[in-house]
């Protein structure tokens, strides 16, 4: 936090400024990504295997495609699964989470035993099973991230909501008479909100690593999809030949988004907890 | 002789305002007092005052956005956040406020024992349970069975074994019933005795004038006079500042007036 | 109105009785004194009357018939610990008027400032906090007010004042007033009559 320093701004004032930077270097790798049709990648030997310059910031491959665009609509492609992928993997943390903490000891035990079952496993191999399940490609990934990724933030959320629930303050407001219905918006969700909102943030970058492993495996999405798994293992091929280029742009971009929401996360993270929360 | 120093001390707290906005809150300012040893120096006031910050700067376990200026001195000599890392625990003791300084995963009498510098460590544990009529079985409970009570001698009894020369106490008699707060005073009394200083850090002026030699009183991050203890009496014609006798005043076996409107 | 505890007896879960057969009773009005040493069961005592805790044997009854669970509780406990009462992502004025809209002459007679209402409750200190705690319990509904060990944490000053207010708005509403405390000093100065626990047991 280099930069930080330097416009003396303290941890709330840069947070917002990495999410403002983020959101926007997000948005328009995602919007070109859509805009961009396949004619940006199509082949030309003419230009094959090129190092970077000016006409093409990241070098091209040996087909004589803008590895800049493909890149763009790799992560492009990223983005989209891991952001569906975390989204479904927070909602279903959310309902579990809730489900367990409220609704009696059965569902409890059940829900804190599937948490246990689904963190036994190493996530890549679950992950991979129930990608293959569901037939492979966009559909597959996305659910195998969404039904891989909730049991840690599931277990954050029903922790939360019991310790709320506990608190002297709203068993206080049983007390003013108000109704469970009034407690739980009232009281409870202020609380877990946050969480809840951090959990997606720091969940997001597993999502993109996680989908970008399985796909380099050759086991997530389809070859002919220009997914940043795949670009980077086509290009193991060519790392030997010096052609540097085909990995390490696209590489560093998904380690920049990487890092910087799992940043961002951490330092809402920080922010939240009252213990840090003045620093 | 004095072991302890505080000299002009400042406290300030960095926090968010609104929004974005970050501003410094002064709550300790230019507060000098001294600790002799083998006496017991009460410092009363306003809970929220910040009577306890004044021990967390002492001891150095300030929160992080805590800035400090002044100085306190120990036997003579300027404390370094090393030097209080040091003497923490060993020269000078906490009896804390709350029972979340016992560690919430080891047993209290093991915790106890740990405390323990000098002899043998069962035997020192062994003893000072007895004095605080703590039952042989808690020894081995966890910090979460105790009751109020019982954890707040736990709290005491870890500082008393520890041998330390200056002992600071921060608010470590509510919840007590008064034969308990007697006992724990009458050790502190001991304690002083011996020739350790007492920092007495309480809002119950009541308790603390059973023991104490002088009375700091602390209102609005500072302490406004230290006077000594037989002070404290009638209708509190001896003190001098007009909150020290209102606050003499408003105790229920007084006027149990609330003349002073901060 | 008449507030009884019958044949009370309490434990949690699987744990030695804290204590059995407990007979209490206190009429509007009145202000009770509850003194014992610590760990004795007085506090849970208090939540079991305001209905914090159920009793596993006995009956806590208001002139005879339950105490309604579902609305706004004739008999409210204000804790020790007003920084536990309050939920610190509120601000104050939502806090106050959680279960009823005190008025303005309540507030200034509990030593509430205008300006606090807009603040955040790590904003005050735990005097400034409990004095909210108060005016919170103290609806106009509210028959019995359960004081438990509410003034120990604070300064002499402070806890004249809250004292004086509550003693004056209990005798106007004729309230009851069951005050646990350590202190007897304070005990003898509030009521009108006193228990040792260990007599109820």
């Amino acid at each position: 936090m280099q930069l930080s320093k330097q416009l003396n701004l303290n941890k709330r004032q840069s947070t917002l400024l990495a999410c403002i930077v983020l959101s926007i270097i997000v948005c328009a790798v995602v919007l070109t990504g859509f805009l961009y049709d396949e004619d940006r990648i199509a082949s030309n030997l003419e230009v094959r295997n090129a190092a970077p310059s000016f006409d093409h910031f990241f070098g091209t491959d040996w087909l004589g495609r803008d590895m800049f665009s493909r890149t763009i609509m790799g992560l492009s492609l990223s983005i989209g699964v891991g952001l569906v992928g975390a989204i479904g993997s927070a909602s279903i943390s959310i309902i579990l989470g809730v489900i367990a903490a409220t609704m009696g000891k059965v569902a409890d035990s059940i829900v804190t035993w599937l948490i246990d079952l689904f963190l036994s496993v190493p996530h890549l191999v679950s992950l991979i099973l129930i990608a293959f399940a569901f037939g492979g490609g966009f559909k597959g990934i996305v659910f195998g991230i969404a039904l891989t990724h909730w049991p840690s933030l599931a277990r954050v959320i029903r922790s939360e909501v019991m310790q709320v629930r506990s608190l002297d303050f709203v068993q206080v407001s049983r007390k003013m008479g108000k109704s469970r219905w009034w407690i739980a918006k009232e009281h409870i969700m202020p609380h877990i909100v946050p969480q809840i909102i951090v959990g997606i943030l720091l969940l997001f970058p597993h999502a993109i690593l996680h989908e970008a492993a399985v796909t380099f495996l050759g086991l997530g999405l389809s070859p002919h999809e220009p997914a940043i798994g795949i670009i980077l293992s086509e290009s193991m091929r060519y790392l030997s030949v010096g052609m540097w280029w085909l990995a390490f742009f696209p590489g560093i971009c998904l380690l920049i988004i990487v890092r910087m929401f799992d940043k961002i996360g951490d330092n809402l993270r920080m922010l939240i907890d009252p213990h840090h929360a003045h620093r | 002789m004095s072991i302890l120093e505080v000299d002009n001390l400042s406290v300030s707290f960095k926090q968010y305002t609104s929004g974005l906005r970050q501003h410094t809150q002064e709550v300790i300012s230019n507060l000098s007092m001294e600790l002799v040893s083998g006496e017991i120096l009460a410092v009363v006031g306003a809970s929220g005052s910040g009577k306890s910050l004044l021990a967390h700067a002492i001891l150095g376990i300030l929160p992080s956005n805590a800035q400090t200026s002044g100085k306190i001195r120990f036997d003579g000599e300027v404390l370094t956040t090393k030097l209080q890392e040091q003497l923490r625990g060993k020269e000078i003791a906490l009896v804390p406020q709350s029972v979340s300084f016992l560690d919430p995963l080891m047993r209290v009498g093991a915790q106890v024992r740990t405390s323990v510098r000098k002899g043998k460590a069962k035997e020192a544990q062994k003893k000072v349970f007895e004095r605080y009529h703590l039952k042989e079985e808690v020894e081995n409970m966890y910090p979460f069975q105790l009751s109020g009570g019982m954890a707040r001698r736990i709290l005491v009894s870890t500082a008393m074994v520890s041998g330390a020369r200056v002992i600071i106490a921060d608010e470590p008699t509510p919840g007590l019933d008064s034969v308990v707060i007697k006992e724990a005073l009458t050790n502190f009394r001991e304690f002083a005795d011996q020739g350790c200083a007492v920092m007495l850090i309480s809002h119950d002026i009541e308790s603390a004038l059973q023991v104490a030699d002088k009375v700091a009183v602390f209102y609005g991050g500072t302490v406004l006079e230290i006077a000594p203890a037989e002070n404290f009496e009638g209708n509190g014609d001896r003190l001098q500042h007009h909150y020290s006798k209102a606050l003499w005043r408003a105790l229920p076996q007084n006027d149990f007036t609330c003349e002073f409107k901060n | 109105m008449l507030l009884e505890a019958n044949h009370v007896s309490f434990r949690y879960g699987t744990e030695p009785w804290l204590f059995r057969h407990v007979d209490f009773k206190i009429k509007t009005g009145e202000i009770v004194g509850l003194v014992g040493p610590s760990g004795s069961g007085k506090t849970t005592f208090g939540r079991l009357l305001a209905g914090y805790e159920t009793p596993h044997e006995g009956s806590i009854t208001l002139d005879g018939s339950p105490v309604p669970s579902n609305r706004y509780h004739p008999i409210q406990l204000v804790f020790q610990h007003p920084e536990k009462a309050v939920n610190p992502r509120w601000k104050m004025r939502k806090i106050v008027n959680e279960g009823w809209e005190p008025d303005e002459a309540l507030l200034e007679k509990l030593g509430i400032m205008q300006e606090w209402l807009e603040r955040w409750p790590n904003e005050l200190s735990g005097g400034e906090l409990q004095r909210f705690c108060v005016a919170r319990a103290l609806g106009t509904n509210t028959r019995f007010l359960i004081a438990d060990e509410m003034t120990t944490m604070l300064d002499a000053i402070t806890q004249a004042q809250i004292w004086h207010a509550v003693l004056e708005i209990a005798e106007k509403r004729n309230m009851g007033v069951l005050v646990i405390s350590h202190d007897h000093h304070l005990i003898h100065r509030l009521c009108t009559r006193i228990i040792e626990f260990k007599d109820l047991v």
